[in-house]
This record gives structure tokens, sequence and C-alpha cells, in this order.
């Protein structure tokens, strides 16, 4: 066999999934784009098989493969495909007053099913035993989800700060029940019940994911490739299959993240704006130290709080297919969208024979931009102007909104609809459009970083040089099991917090970790 | 700012629908501080659910007959929101203050309408099946217990009432205020970091002397503004702002985006301050904003332009939605809204207790309406 190390990207949308193929230094070596299948799987074959013939490379070279999708996403939103999940809450005879899966939507209460428990169980804020647990009513839970779940969720009450229980319990389930089981301390931070809602959303997609990986790997071996599988997640990082099977929910928010973290691979830049163009909608990201910028806000997924590790992203409805309208005398009102042509816009647009006026045309007409094989549509100049006038003015607003500083930004231009952002924007010191614009997102699934995070509190009367090397330690073993090549692993970033309105007693600390994905 | 509401039928009752509008109202009112009203709004939501909506009474309605009770939490907010309050807490705190006293409650208030603490009676309320008072003790949120118009009025804490989620009782009759607020703060450390309290129960009178009223009606009228219920549903997003201090008497003192942020906890608080640079009408304009878990000082180039008792607020400058002084960043384009205080605050003996000084800024008190009109003026 000859050289070795390639790699496979795949980004699975819900209307392109994109392929590329890097190769051992991580340069791209062919990228393709084609129809999503309503069978994932199928398209997924069929962008492998694109993109090996474009790169015109022996399948045998291709060492690692990933996929990035948005099928968990798609799972949770649309109800469909969605296991049944027995919950297990810790933290009686607190946390009565907001039982499980309060404020859920009915649909999806039904989709999980209605074995929800509230046991004894969890700990205080200064890490003191709330109630111990009692192994008889866990037993007695078993008993009475026994064949009506696919997963148990174990949660318990400030479990961050001490797991023991949560483990205990896993076990308990695991030896009666034997179906998988998803651990709170293990997917989310402080804050019960959207760490209780990720646990619970995790445990249901345990199936979906598991299938959709069938499919993956399949498609992998029939081509002959062998290749260690990995998923791309929510921070911009892989995990390895086996992690991704026990962590599906971690794969939602992904496409975004992969989108700013192929702009950051393709530019070469570290710290920047990217600004993914597509035809309805532009998305801006932050690059910071060559990783998105994660969202400080609580992220709600279909219908469910959740405090996920998401990318802080800006959506505006401005992309390649937005419709642009005159109105008023002399049609001297022009307005932009919100509404796009979408995908149909190689019929519509007046560029391509069609009869609506649309951001492409008047990039192409008043800005400047070319596309191989169209002449620049002819329309009213006053119109023309005002609408550039009007993507500029949108395009500077957003991206000051997202500027990490006051100084002027490097800003990445990637997606199909990018040609239609002008090459001069105030605010802007450098602008960016890389090769392989297009297939960005599928880059980013491709690249081979893999991350570990905790969040745990601890009491400051210990010493808190210990702390730090605790919460340090836990993040680079949770790398290395994502994956990670144990002697590149790094601390990247560790944080402190004292909890508010608690005079210092006890401190909040963030570590996380990254290495490079293991040969 | 208290609103007469208009006494229809359904103006007198809470019900799931109301809750959502009225903690949007009471974190606008929470000034940036006072806890995020999302667990509390769950736990009022399932209990009137369960019970039955809840009937909401005006203070002109009490009489020396009546015995109200202000319910609420005390605590760090990082623990309301993992481990959750015991749904049991609401009723022994009531029976606890029953047994105390011997005065059977005869309705509920709360204390502090700003932020989380704008919940707990209401939840208090649909699960006894006693009316709420639509009033409160300080019309905002504030920091310490005894920044309550109770204590300005010369009344203290009476007695005072802290249950935990395992059933601990503790009832004390501290001397005033701020042996309450000593006293409270240690057991609730004990009882882990949070309690659900009962102070300042008094009867009907002394509730009609010293409670601000209509308070709850002002947040639920705040939030259906900044939803666009019923009457604010033709209001576009970017009108929303001004309608909002239209119904408030508020000052529209600036919109910018925070270009600097400085932030540390200190002794328990959130302590720092927000550089703003001015957008749309403001532009060239900069502003300051000091915040010790609430927004207290604002100043536009220099000049105040609002200060504590006044209430200050920022709200996203596209939705109105309120932004906390913890999710605060760089970037964001907020307006800043200064609203006047109740009355009692702008005594001399309001001031002490709550004014400037008291937060140690060395500024000199004036209201928000003649800081902006001198700003008018000189302009």
């Amino acid at each position: 066999m000859g050289a070795r190390g390639y790699r496979i990207g795949i980004d699975v949308g819900g209307t392109n999934t994109d392929a590329v193929i890097l190769d051992e230094r991580l340069a791209v070596v062919a990228s393709v784009k084609s129809p999503t299948t309503p069978d994932t799987g199928d398209g997924v074959a069929a962008a492998i098989d694109a993109v090996i013939e474009a790169a015109g490379v022996d399948p045998a070279v291709i060492s690692h493969a990933m996929l990035g999708t948005t099928h968990c996403t798609n799972a949770i939103v649309e109800r469909r495909g969605l296991g049944r999940v027995g919950i297990l809450r810790l933290g009686a005879p607190a946390t009565t007053a907001v039982p499980p899966l309060e404020g859920w939507p009915d649909d999806l209460r039904r989709a999980i099913g209605e074995h929800a428990y509230l046991l004894p169980g969890g700990y205080e804020v200064d890490g003191r035993v709330l109630s111990s647990l009692d192994e008889a009513a866990v037993r007695d839970a078993c008993h009475r989800m026994r064949g009506e779940v696919d997963a148990v969720a174990v949660v318990g009450v400030f479990s961050p700060i001490d797991e023991r229980q949560e483990e205990r319990v896993a076990e308990i389930v695991s030896a009666e029940l034997g179906v998988p089981v998803s651990r709170s301390a293990r997917i989310g931070s402080l804050g019960l019940l959207e760490r209780e809602n990720a646990t619970v959303l995790n445990a249901a997609l345990m199936q979906t994911l598991r299938s959709m990986a069938r499919g993956f790997v399949t498609a992998l071996e029939a081509r002959g490739i062998d290749a260690e599988p990995y998923f791309g997640q929510n921070d911009g990082t892989l995990m390895r299959l086996e992690y991704a099977l026990e962590f599906p929910v971690f794969t939602i928010g992904c496409g975004p993240t992969n989108s700013i973290r192929g702009a950051a691979h393709l530019s070469g830049a570290s710290d920047a704006l990217v600004v993914d163009i597509g035809g309805t909608t532009t998305d801006i990201g932050v690059l910071v130290g060559g990783f998105p910028r994660q969202s400080a806000h609580a992220v709600e997924i279909g219908g469910i709080r959740t405090n996920f590790r998401m990318p802080d992203v800006l959506s505006v409805g401005l992309g390649g297919g937005t419709v642009v309208r005159a109105s008023g005398p002399a049609n001297s009102v022009v307005t932009l969208g919100p509404d796009s042509v979408g995908y149909r816009l190689p019929q519509e647009g007046l560029a391509f024979g069609g009869t609506t006026l649309t951001a492409t045309d008047v990039a192409l007409s008043v800005g400047g931009a070319t596309i191989d094989g169209l002449v620049a549509p002819a329309f009213d100049a006053t119109v023309g102007e005002a609408a550039w006038q009007s993507i500029r003015e949108l395009l500077e607003d957003s991206i000051d909104r997202m500027k990490p500083s006051a100084a002027p930004v490097q800003v990445i231009l990637v997606g199909g609809g990018s040609i239609i952002a002008p090459d001069e924007l105030d605010g802007v010191g450098e602008l960016i459009r890389p090769e392989h614009f297009g297939a960005a997102n599928a880059v980013g699934a491709a690249l081979g970083e893999v991350a570990g995070q905790v969040e745990k509190i601890y009491r400051v009367d210990g010493d808190r040089r210990d702390s730090r090397d605790d919460a340090a330690r836990e993040a680079t073993d949770r790398a290395r099991l994502a994956g990670a090549d144990p002697a590149t692993i790094e601390v990247v970033a560790i944080e402190e917090l004292p909890v508010a309105y608690m005079d210092g007693q006890a401190v909040l600390i963030r570590a996380r970790a990254v290495g490079r994905l293991a040969a | 700012m208290s609103i007469d509401a208009q006494r229809s039928g359904d103006d007198r009752l809470i019900t799931e629908a109301d809750v959502d509008e009225i903690a949007l109202g009471a974190a606008v009112l929470g000034t940036g501080g006072g806890g995020d009203p999302h667990v509390g709004a769950l736990i009022a939501k399932r209990l009137i659910r369960l019970h039955g909506p809840v009937r909401v009474i005006g203070v002109d309605e009490l009489s020396p007959a009546d015995f109200v009770v202000p319910i609420g939490g005390i605590g760090a907010p990082s623990v309301d929101v993992e481990r959750i309050m015991a749904e049991s807490e609401l009723l022994a705190a009531l029976e606890a203050i029953e047994r105390a006293t011997r005065r059977i409650p005869t309705a509920v208030m709360p204390i502090e309408v700003g932020g989380g603490n704008s919940m707990i009676p209401i939840a208090a309320a649909a699960l006894s099946g006693l009316p709420i008072v639509d009033a409160d003790a300080m019309g905002r949120a504030f920091p310490e217990a005894q920044m309550v118009t109770f204590h300005l009025a010369g009344y203290g804490p009476g007695t005072t009432v802290l249950v935990d989620h395992h059933g601990n009782e503790v009832v004390s009759r501290p001397v005033d205020g701020a042996w309450s607020e000593r006293l409270a703060r240690s057991v609730t450390v004990e009882m882990g970091g949070s309690a659900t309290m009962i102070d300042y129960a008094y009867g009907g009178e002394v509730v009609q002397e010293c409670a601000i009223p209509g308070t709850l009606t002002a947040a639920k009228r705040i939030g259906r503004i900044l939803l666009g219920h019923g009457e604010s549903a033709e209001l576009r997003d970017d009108a929303r702002i001004d309608a909002l201090c239209d119904e408030l008497d508020a000052v529209r003192l600036f919109d910018g985006k925070v270009t600097d942020l400085q932030r540390q906890f200190e002794g328990g608080f959130t302590r720092g301050a927000a550089e703003l640079e001015g957008v749309g009408d403001d532009r060239g304009a900069r502003f300051r904003l000091d915040f010790q878990n609430e927004m207290l000082l604002a100043r536009r180039d220099g000049v105040l332009a609002a200060v504590t008792p006044d209430l200050i607020a920022v709200l996203d400058l596209a939705t109105g939605a309120p932004i906390t002084t913890e999710s605060l960043r760089y970037g964001a384009r907020v307006a800043v809204i200064g609203m006047p205080c109740h009355e009692k605050w702008r005594t001399p003996v309001g001031l002490d207790n709550a004014g400037p000084a008291h937060f140690g800024y060395d500024v000199e008190w004036a209201p928000v309406e003649s800081l902006a009109a001198r700003r008018k003026e000189a302009a």
C-alpha cells in the first residue's frame, strides 16, 4: 500500500451533501456538491463516489472519514425517529416544584414516553449530600420501565460537582435493564433543567445516530475505504465513532461550526469573522484562536431549552437569491427580501433568463461580480445602485454587531452566495475569498482537532491550584476519549467564575483541552 | 409608575398565559439584576395549571383585618437554577408564619417585583388559593433585604421565616432590617445557598401605607408590549421601546453599542461598568453604565443621565428584550432607558437607603426626568 493519511470530509445539509478530500498536509485535493437524499446514506455514498473520482485518488489512501450532519437536529425538530427515554432525576426532596419534562411541547413528550421519576439523591452547592441514594427506589423505577424505554437519562442535582451518585445509578440501570444510559454530568453544565433536557435528548438520539453511523460505515466499507470514522460536534471539533454513539446530542449545531472552521483553514486565519452567504441567509460567526466563539445564551432546539455549547452565529436574511424590489415614485424605495428564490435562483434570477431581480443580479450589474457563462443583466441603474448600497450597509452593520473588538477585523467570505459581497466594507481590515469557498463546511468537518471540555464547581477552601489541575486533567482525559493523540493534548483555556452571591465560597472552573487527531 | 388597571373581570386573574408577560416585565424592572425569572415562571405556570388561576387584589381593597405575607426567594440565583426549590417550601413558609404570629394569611405579595422574586408569590398564591396583592415593596429589584419601602416608613421586618427543601424552618425576630439581612444570609448559606423567605408580613393598613401599588400590573403591561400581545400586536419591533417609554413615563437615555466592559465578582456581587458608543441619533456620543447586580448609574459624555433609586434598564435595540448585567457583552446593540422610581424612594430616607451614596457613587442625586429636561435645554 502507498501513501496513507488522506481524509474525506462530508457535510450533510438540508439541500446539499458536500464532500471534500484533504491530503496528509490538509490541503484540499477536490470538493464536490451533490443533492441530499431522503435516505441520507444514499446521498453520502454518492458524494463519496463523486469526490473520489474528482480527486483521482485510490480509496486506500484515505485513513480518516469525517461526517458532519444535521440529522440529529432534524430528528428533534421533526420529532422523528427518537428513542423512548426513561428519566431518573436524583434530587428529592428538592426540585419537586419543576418535575422533569416541564414545559416540553406535548408532541415531543409523547415521542419520549412518560417514564420520569424523581428519586432521592443529589448534592448541595458546597458538596454536601442533599439526600442519600435509595437504591431500592432506583430498582423499582427500573422495574416499571422494563421493556418500555430504549435508553435512560440519569440527572443528579449538582452532579457537575460530584458524579458518584449518577455513576452508581447508571451501574444499577445497566445491570437491571441493559439499555444505554446517559449521565447528565457528562453532557452539560450547571442549570438543572437545561442539563436534564440535553441529557434526555441525548438518550433519545442514541438510536438515531446509530442508524446514521451504520449507513456511513457501510458506505465507506463498500468502497474499500479503511478509515476511522469521526463525527463533527457543535464546538468545531471531532469525536470518534464510539464517543459519538454515546453523545449524539453533541452533533447538534455542527453545521455552522464546520463552516467557520473550514473557512479558517482555507484562509489560514485564526482570528477573524466568517461570513457564510448562502442562497437565503448570511450566517456570521466569530473565529477566536482558530475556534468558533460560543454562544453565552441558553439555546432552544425544537422548543426545548438546553445549555449546549453552540457557536454564536448571527443569521441575516440576505443571500444570493434574495429578492430585490423597487416601489414608490420613480422606483425610489428599494428593499431587500426578506424572501429569496433560494435554490431556484438558476431558473428565476434575471441573469439566468428568469424574471426576478435578485441580489446576485445586482452584484453582477453594479458590483462587478462575474459568473462564468453569464452576462450582467440590464435593469434600472438607480435601483441597482440603491440595492448595492443596501447590501453593503446590511453586511457592514451585521459584521459590526459580531466584531469582537472595535479594531478593523479580518473577514473570510465563504458560501455559494458570497459573490454578492462588495470587495470593500467599512470596519473590515482585510477581506479574504479563499479557494473552495463553496465547500467550507465539508472542509471544516474533515479537520482533525479533538477537544475535551469540563465545567465543575469547586469549593475554594481547598488549594485553588488543585482545583484547576483537577479540571485540566479531566478535560485532557475527555479529549483523549474523544480521539485526540495524548502526546499533542494541550489545555487551551481555564476559566474561573466565582458563584454570585455566595461570597466566593465556591468557584466554577471551565477547562478545555485540544489535541490533534490520533493517527 | 403605578398604573391604574382597567378592572375588567380577566384583569383580576393571573392565568398561565399571563405569567410569561409578567416574567418579562419583571426582568425589565429587575434593571439587570434580580435573577432570571425562567425557573420561577415554570413553577408558577405549573401550579396555575394544576390549581387554577390566581386572584389579584388591589392595595385599596385591603382592610386592617387582612394579613399580607410577602414571600420570595433569598440566596444565589445560580443555586436556584440547579437545586430547584421543593414545592412544599411554599405552604411550609405560609404555615410557619401563621404558627409564629397566630395570624392567618389572607393574601400574599411580592417583596420585589423585579426579576425572579416576582414569580414565587404567584406560585404560592396558586398553591394556597390566597389572592396576590398587586403591589410590592421595591417597585424594582435591589440587592439587600432591607431595601424595602416598609423599612423607609420605619417598619421592621417583623417575624421572619426561612424554610428549605428539607423542611427546616427558621423563625426569627430580628431587631431591624440590617439584622434581618445578616441573619438570613448566614442561615441561607447553611440551607445550601438558597431558601424561601417571608418577612415584612403586616396587616392590610400597613401594606396600604407602605407598599408600591400596581407593580404586578405594570410588569404585565411591559411584558405585553415587548411580546407584542393584545393591543401591542400592531407595534413594529423598533417601536416597542418607545411604546414602553410612553407606558412607564420613562426616558430613552441612549442608543448605542457596548465597546468596553469590565465585570468582576466582589463580596457576592457582580460589579462593573460598561462603555457605550452611540448609534443612530446618538452617534458621536458616549455613555457609561455602572452596575452592582443592578444597573445603578448612567452617564452621557460624563454628565449624569440617571442614578439609583431611579430605574435604569438595558434593552436589546432590535427586540426590546431586557439584558442582565451578567449577559451584557461587547458589541451588544442596546437602548438604555431610565424610569422614575416610586416617590417613596425619592424622599430623604429613601435616598439614604438606596441613593447613589449608599452604593458608593460620588454623584448628586437628581430625578431622571429633570436630568433629561436639563439636557434638552442645553441642546
